[in-house]
């Protein structure tokens, strides 16, 4: 075992453009898109026949069928058929999570490179049969004699016919993720104009990170789609203006376009060791310092579905001796814009940080400058398990153009980036990440 | 003593055609029970940057375990996280429309030039229209005299106006209030910001309190029972609005010792026996009255903690058909008994260190009145009591101070000519006749253990009665 903890080189990403919901995508599966993400990383850094540490990555919506889908999709690459995988599933979490436990393994000395990913699609969702006629068949397994199967086939009835579908609901509540992120935005006074600025906001940085050429070798084309579906670069907070709510009922301030939409997409980041990048002469664009989950209790206490970011994020700066202000990139998940929203109301609202958090002072202001630079889950969309991959990539390239800081008081530090991504369940996934 | 109006108009019918024809709309109003929570609804809570107020006033509000919204200001959320106030956010440009307050708490004490008053438009016009039936709007502020600089003075003063409109918008039940507290009397407000708040002022509105600083601390008070172990003396305290104060401060823990004339011996002994009081028969004008009752208050219970001169008596003519005598007594009762009494308990150091005396004048003592020459001359003459003792008084650690009730449903009110009657029932900002228990809880304010910083006050109880205003 290693005793000293290794750097965790992050050496970058791509992902497919992001799909909406039956679009492009409608008939491709979350294996079609992740061993084609898989392939597009091994094009990119040449890891033809390589065998690596390990192959991590997950998603939200999966067939039961798909028990090892991402072993699966590695025989599928051109990678040598000896690399480990395995899947990896927390929700909006799952793809920031993946990247953890690759790093974590490389940091302790048990492997020396990875492949973290996720992937999502909801158009070629899971369609469960009927719980009642799924007892029935069961018991018509476990039936010995005919008399019994036909007893057991005597309760067959037409109403089960009717599926089950998966539901974007908290089973613990019954609400949907929006309605949940509607009582939030609530709580915290969040209003119409704020999430639809953030949204455009979003879009814009999209759009801007397409045109300079900033997502050229993290974005490769796949089923004829080139760019991001749900992407407007031309929208504006006028335009927004004009949506109705969607959740929250009438007087409601959340939209079908400052909330992210049903997605299809995926997504791999490439780690490793120092060494191992040294010995495959790929540059390090980051590396990733720390990473920190944490849940908050969204059935018994007064707490928001998708603050639990704000509990993880303040532990991890802690750890690390860091304030809030202390990064040139935040990237902040836009699951919904009122997530955001919330969340930096919350860390620098001094009860929040008090009776919630325990800290003595507000934990801070954040920069909207440095939010999202290159655009967010607003603009992008959101397949879920796809997510974390995506800003892990995003984030090294930038901190790699960014280089070190020029901010007075830590001249030669290099620049830094924060990661927080809410997740269903009331979890919640933070990092750190610096620039090589 | 019923109000049929009243009960007419809140018929699903009266409601109606009341609205229709614009007749004005009382609605019953909310009055306190014993163990009930001061505030039964959400408050918010808000303040001008700069302020001096907040912190103290969050304090009270998480004391009183109230279910406090604030703006998303830094200055009150770090008023609200000081005083451990779990606060909720309110921004009114998200609020759903229906959400509404039991009441409205602005600390004004930052507005040091009139160009801030805007505050007080900011913080109130998104808000006024959502305050509760019987809800509470209370403005904070710093007393004009004690402003450093006559801007600050200029904008404080501005505030009376600014509130007194209020209590005339506010509907259904609504009060207002405004609080100036003197500069480092902060840790003072608590009894007073409660009082305000809470259901006891049910008939208050449209009123200014000032605040000063005290040596008394109201730490480890009951706010349940605050005259636990304390004896109040209540003249005139067998009916009316005195047999109300006896009832209110027996049930905040005094014991009460009841006086009034021989005359009425039963009706005392019945009033204060329920209360497990005591009675004294005295003629308070008796020319050995006030060495009696000092020298009963000694010898019995080695003097008293609250002495309320509620006794009074009204003998109405126009000035040219009185004789002598309604003049002599109405004088010598509401008046010069008083300071008989006051000057004999102070003479002898009868009442206790943290003592209260609380007068009852009247709205006829502010406005005067036709036929009520010397009545208002009495009631006149006492506040001019209290505001040249509240100085003396306060030497010797204690608070002199007084209710001026305005139209109180009472036997002496139900006599009145229906026309008088019903013009000082509805022409007041509540449409309608106070009880006598409104008058008996504000004095019950006066007299709290907590109430230290409270002195020279003269406070109405006649829900901003037109008269007199």
């Amino acid at each position: 075992m290693n005793a000293t903890a290794r750097r965790v080189a992050v050496l970058g990403g791509i992902r497919i453009p992001f799909a909406r919901q039956n679009g492009p995508y409608a008939r491709a599966s979350n294996q079609d898109m992740l061993t084609a993400t898989l392939e597009a990383l091994v094009g990119k850094f040449s890891l033809e026949g390589e065998t690596l540490g390990d192959v991590a990555a997950g998603g939200v919506l999966k067939h039961s069928r798909d028990f090892n889908l991402t072993r699966e999709s590695v025989l599928g690459t051109r990678l040598d058929p000896h690399t480990p995988a395995y899947d990896v599933q927390q929700a909006c979490g799952t793809g920031l999570e993946a990247a953890i436990l690759v790093a974590n393994k490389i940091a302790l000395g048990q492997i020396d490179s990875g492949i973290a990913g996720g992937f999502d699609t909801t158009s070629d969702a899971p369609i469960a049969i009927n719980e009642d006629l799924r007892g029935v068949l069961l018991e018509l397994g476990r039936a010995k004699s005919n008399t019994a199967r036909l007893k057991a086939l005597t309760k067959v009835r037409p109403g089960q016919i009717v599926p089950q579908l998966p539901r974007n609901a908290e089973p613990r509540t019954g609400l949907s993720m929006g309605e949940h992120a509607a009582i939030m935005a609530t709580e915290w006074g969040v209003s119409r104009a704020e999430q639809d600025e953030l949204t455009a906001r979003s879009h814009r940085k999209l759009a801007a990170a397409y045109d300079t050429g900033f997502l050229d070798d993290l974005v490769v084309p796949f089923l004829g789609l080139e760019r991001d579906q749900n992407l407007r670069p031309d929208t504006t907070v006028e335009k927004l203006a004009k949506l109705k709510p969607v959740f929250g009922g009438k007087e409601g301030t959340m939209t079908a376009g400052n909330s992210t939409p049903l997605s299809d997409g995926a997504s791999v980041v490439l780690l490793s060791t120092d060494e191992w990048a040294a010995e495959h002469d790929i540059p390090v664009l980051a590396y990733l310092v720390d990473a920190q989950t944490a849940a908050v209790d969204h059935v018994h206490a007064r707490e928001g579905l998708l603050m639990a970011p704000t509990y993880a994020v303040p532990k991890l700066l802690a750890r690390n001796g860091m304030s809030l202000g202390d990064f040139d990139f935040y990237e902040i998940h836009e699951a919904f814009a009122a997530q955001v929203l919330c969340t930096l109301k919350a860390w620098s609202d001094p009860v929040y940080c008090r009776e919630r958090l325990g800290l003595d002072a507000p934990l801070g202001h954040i920069d909207v400058d440095k939010l999202n630079t290159h655009g967010g889950s607003l603009a992008a969309g959101h397949p879920f398990g796809a997510t974390g991959g995506r800003i892990v990539a995003t984030l090294a390239k930038a901190l790699k153009d960014f280089g070190p800081t020029t901010h007075r008081r830590h001249p030669h530090r290099p620049g830094r980036g924060l990661i927080s991504i809410c997740a269903a369940g009331g979890l919640g996934v933070a990092a750190i990440m610096e620039a090589a | 003593m019923n109000d049929r109006y009243q009960q007419l108009v809140n018929t699903p019918i009266g409601k109606i055609v009341s609205k229709q024809i614009g007749l004005p709309s009382p609605v019953k109003l909310e009055r306190y029970e014993r163990g009930q929570r001061v505030v039964s609804g959400p408050v918010l809570l808000g303040a001008a940057p700069g302020g001096r107020l907040a912190g103290a006033t969050a304090k009270v509000l998480a004391a009183i375990d109230a279910d406090v919204h604030t703006p998303l200001e830094e200055h009150v959320r770090t008023a609200a996280a000081d005083a451990r106030l779990d606060a909720k956010v309110f921004n009114p440009e998200a609020a759903p429309e229906d959400q509404a307050f039991k009441a409205l708490v602005f600390d004004a004490t930052g507005i040091e030039r009139s160009e801030q008053l805007r505050e007080l438009w900011a913080f109130f016009h998104p808000t006024i229209r959502r305050v509760r039936q019987s809800g509470r709007v209370i403005v904070l502020g710093t007393t004009p005299g004690d402003c450093k600089r006559p801007r600050q003075a200029t904008a404080q003063r501005a505030l009376e106006g600014f509130l007194r409109s209020v209590g005339k918008e506010v509907r259904k039940g609504a009060t207002a209030q405004l609080i100036y507290v003197d500069a480092k009397a902060e840790s003072q407000i608590e009894s007073t910001l409660r009082f305000c708040l809470s259901p006891k002022s049910a008939y208050v509105s449209g009123q200014v309190v000032q605040i000063g600083i005290s040596a008394m601390s109201a730490n480890g008070i009951d706010w349940e029972l605050p005259l636990a172990g304390k004896l109040a003396l209540v003249t005139g305290a067998s009916r009316g609005i005195g047999k109300a104060i006896a009832k209110v401060l027996a049930r905040d823990g005094a014991h009460v010792l009841g006086v009034d004339v021989p005359g009425l011996h039963g009706e005392l002994e019945e009033t204060i026996g329920a209360l497990s009081g005591s009675a004294l028969m005295v003629d308070i004008t008796g020319d050995d009255a006030p060495a009696r009752i000092a020298t009963y208050l000694l010898e019995e219970h080695g003097g008293v903690d609250v002495v309320v001169h509620n006794a009074g008596v009204t003998r109405d003519k126009t000035l040219g058909r009185m004789d002598e005598d309604r003049w002599n007594t109405v004088l010598s009762v509401n008046l010069t008994a008083q300071e008989r009494i006051g000057d004999e308990l102070l003479a002898r150091d009868v009442i206790r260190e943290n003592g209260r005396i609380v007068c009852v004048s009247s709205m006829s003592g502010i406005a005067g009145n036709a036929g009520q020459a010397n009545y208002a001359a009495s009631k006149a003459g006492v506040i001019g009591m209290v505001e040249s003792m509240a100085a003396p008084v306060a030497k010797k650690g204690l608070t002199i101070n007084a209710v001026a009730p305005g139209f109180i449903e009472t036997q002496m009110t139900a006599t009145m000519p229906i026309a008088a009657r019903e013009a000082g029932r509805r022409m007041n900002s509540l449409a309608q006749g106070g009880l006598p228990v409104d008058v008996a809880e504000t004095i019950a304010w006066f007299a709290s253990p907590a109430s230290g910083g409270v002195n020279g006050n003269v406070v109405r109880v006649c829900a901003q009665s037109l008269i007199g205003a």
